[in-house]
């Protein structure tokens, strides 16, 4: 904790550089984990295999929970993909012309920002099919951790699409003013001049999005779904679910975790600054 | 579409010819709501003319020009630019935008473009013309309205008058035959104020139909073939401006310019 604290410290004279130097500290946070727990590992080998204590399970553990990391991880980019695809769509969808487009973009992302997200993953496990028939006629198995990914999606989507809307009723009418005088139509003016000044204001928003689709990735774990608090549930089970686990087991994890988001939201912060002074 | 743009432009209609009014307004009513701000304006603008239009502020006059190219609907009377009726629900409004060009008071640049950009976007867009050919213009526009070295500077980067310059020049890249200007010089500095007059004065004298909204009493007067004053949605008086801003008839007339003069 107290490495990342220095991070910080060391990060903030470098205003816009914050974001490499974060990286790349968090970086040796987690690698100092990594070798901490490799040589509490080496040196307990030849200890009684049934009565390990916690941090050598941890460390004994630590492939299988960081592999299940790489699973959150590998959720929430897709997750922020499909969430970004659909939300952009639907946001634009929101300040169409059609009345019908216009209503049911509006019903479609207000219910899925004001749905809990858990209520929003079981529905999404009950509803899409065990299987799946792909190209072919082989019947796929859907993996859960394709639908809990889908499922973080949603919520993400219906809040990417307020925040597209708010850009785009955030520009000066005398934006559409002045495109329409030079006889833009509409979906010129849409592509080159409103949606080029959007990006630049959702930008922060949408990183803070990503931030917590990340960190909700856990929840799938109720699902069964192999991640990184799952796996170090597994392990501490595999290891005797003595309590003495519990402790550094989660505080690992919250490092893990802390580690990842902690930059992102550091980055966030400085982007907002940066685009509220230059607008 | 682009097909349907080019059949409507063949199509202007027979009964407008050169010599007659380029712009022209019967008995033009506008409301917001039940507040009627135009209350029958009718002027006629013939090729080549400068006419300005001054009033006190909320008579109407930046609404009447807004009306010219269709940015505000009007409620009963006819507009028509080149023989087409803008009040017609039926008209094609991007074939009567490219002909009309219009000029802001807040310039509405596009921020996320350069000055060469700015003016070049609407040829390649909406005229698909050849970029090689746009390039060239917008450059020559851009020394025209004398801005030569900044065709790479984004709007931020300009004083309030360069930026005015740029919408002109803007304005232009799509070869209008009227051009509007919606009290252009209002939001600028004193000292920028007469760089983009003189670049208005040297369109006219090129012989640009011009129709100003305007506050610069002396520039009406140098450059206007007529002035039109209106005051509540009403046009008041109109004549030269030597007749006008030296001889006016009306009460109402003779209070605003002792006010501004």
């Amino acid at each position: 904790m107290t490495q990342v604290r220095t991070e910080t410290g060391n990060a903030r004279p470098a205003q816009y550089a914050l974001f490499g130097v974060s990286w790349y500290h968090g970086a040796i946070l987690l690698l100092g984990f990594v070798i901490a727990f490799a040589a509490v590992h080496l040196n307990s080998r030849e200890a009684d295999a049934t009565n390990l204590s916690a941090l050598d399970t941890l460390s004994l553990w630590l492939p299988f929970i960081l592999k299940g990391f790489g699973l959150n991880l590998l959720m929430s980019f897709l997750a922020m993909a499909i969430a970004t695809v659909l939300g952009v769509a639907l946001g634009i969808a929101q300040v169409s012309q059609l009345g019908v487009v216009r209503v049911a973009s509006k019903f479609v992302t207000h219910l899925f920002r004001n749905a809990p997200w858990l209520v929003i993953l079981f529905t999404v496990m009950y509803l899409l099919p065990v299987e799946a028939t792909l190209w072919g006629r082989e019947k796929v198995i859907i993996p859960d951790w394709i639908k809990a990914t889908f499922a973080f999606s949603l919520p993400v989507m219906g809040n990417i699409s307020e925040i597209v809307r708010g850009a785009i009723n955030s520009i000066p009418t005398g934006q559409w003013e002045s495109a329409e005088s030079l006889a833009f139509t509409r979906r010129q003016t849409m592509v080159h001049i409103i949606l080029p000044q959007c990006i630049k204001r959702s930008i922060p928003p949408w990183m803070n999005w990503y931030a917590l689709l990340t960190l909700a990735t856990p929840m799938a774990s109720i699902l069964g779904v192999h991640e990184a608090v799952g796996n170090a549930q597994a392990a501490m089970e595999a290891g005797g679910g003595r309590p003495e686990f519990l402790l550094p087991f989660y505080l690992f994890l919250l490092c893990l975790f802390f580690a990842y988001i902690y930059p992102i939201a550091l980055w966030t912060r400085k982007l907002e600054q940066k685009y509220a002074v230059s607008h | 579409m682009l097909s349907l743009i080019s059949t409507m432009e063949g199509n202007v209609p027979r009964s407008w010819t050169p010599e007659m009014p380029i712009v022209s307004l019967r008995d033009v009513r506008k409301f917001y709501g039940s507040l009627e701000v135009l209350k029958g304006i009718s002027l006629d603008v013939r090729k080549g003319e400068v006419i300005c239009i001054i009033g006190p502020s909320g008579s109407g006059k930046s609404t009447l020009i807004r009306c010219i190219n269709g940015l505000n609907g009007i409620q009963h009377g006819s507009i028509r630019v080149e023989g087409r009726e803008v009040n017609d629900p039926k008209l094609d409004v991007l074939a009567l935008r490219r002909k009309v060009g219009i000029v802001f008071q807040q310039y509405n640049l596009f921020p996320h473009k350069t000055a060469l950009e700015n003016v070049m976007l609407a040829p390649l867009l909406v005229l698909k013309e050849p970029r090689r050919q746009v390039e060239e213009r917008a450059r020559e526009l851009i020394s025209k309205v004398k801005l030569q070295g900044k065709e790479n500077s984004y709007p931020g980067e300009l004083s309030g008058g360069q930026q005015q310059r740029v919408a002109i020049a803007r304005s232009l890249a799509m070869c209008p035959d009227v051009m509007l200007f919606d009290e252009v010089t209002a939001a600028l500095d004193p000292e920028t104020v007469k760089e983009v007059l003189v670049t208005i004065k040297q369109l006219a004298s090129e012989g640009m139909t011009c129709i100003l909204v305007t506050h610069e009493m002396g520039f009406a007067r140098e450059v206007a073939d007529h002035v039109y004053f209106i005051d509540g949605g009403v046009i008041v008086e109109h004549g030269p401006p030597s007749e006008l801003f030296n001889d006016a008839k009306d009460p109402r007339t003779r209070r605003f310019l002792s006010q501004v003069l």
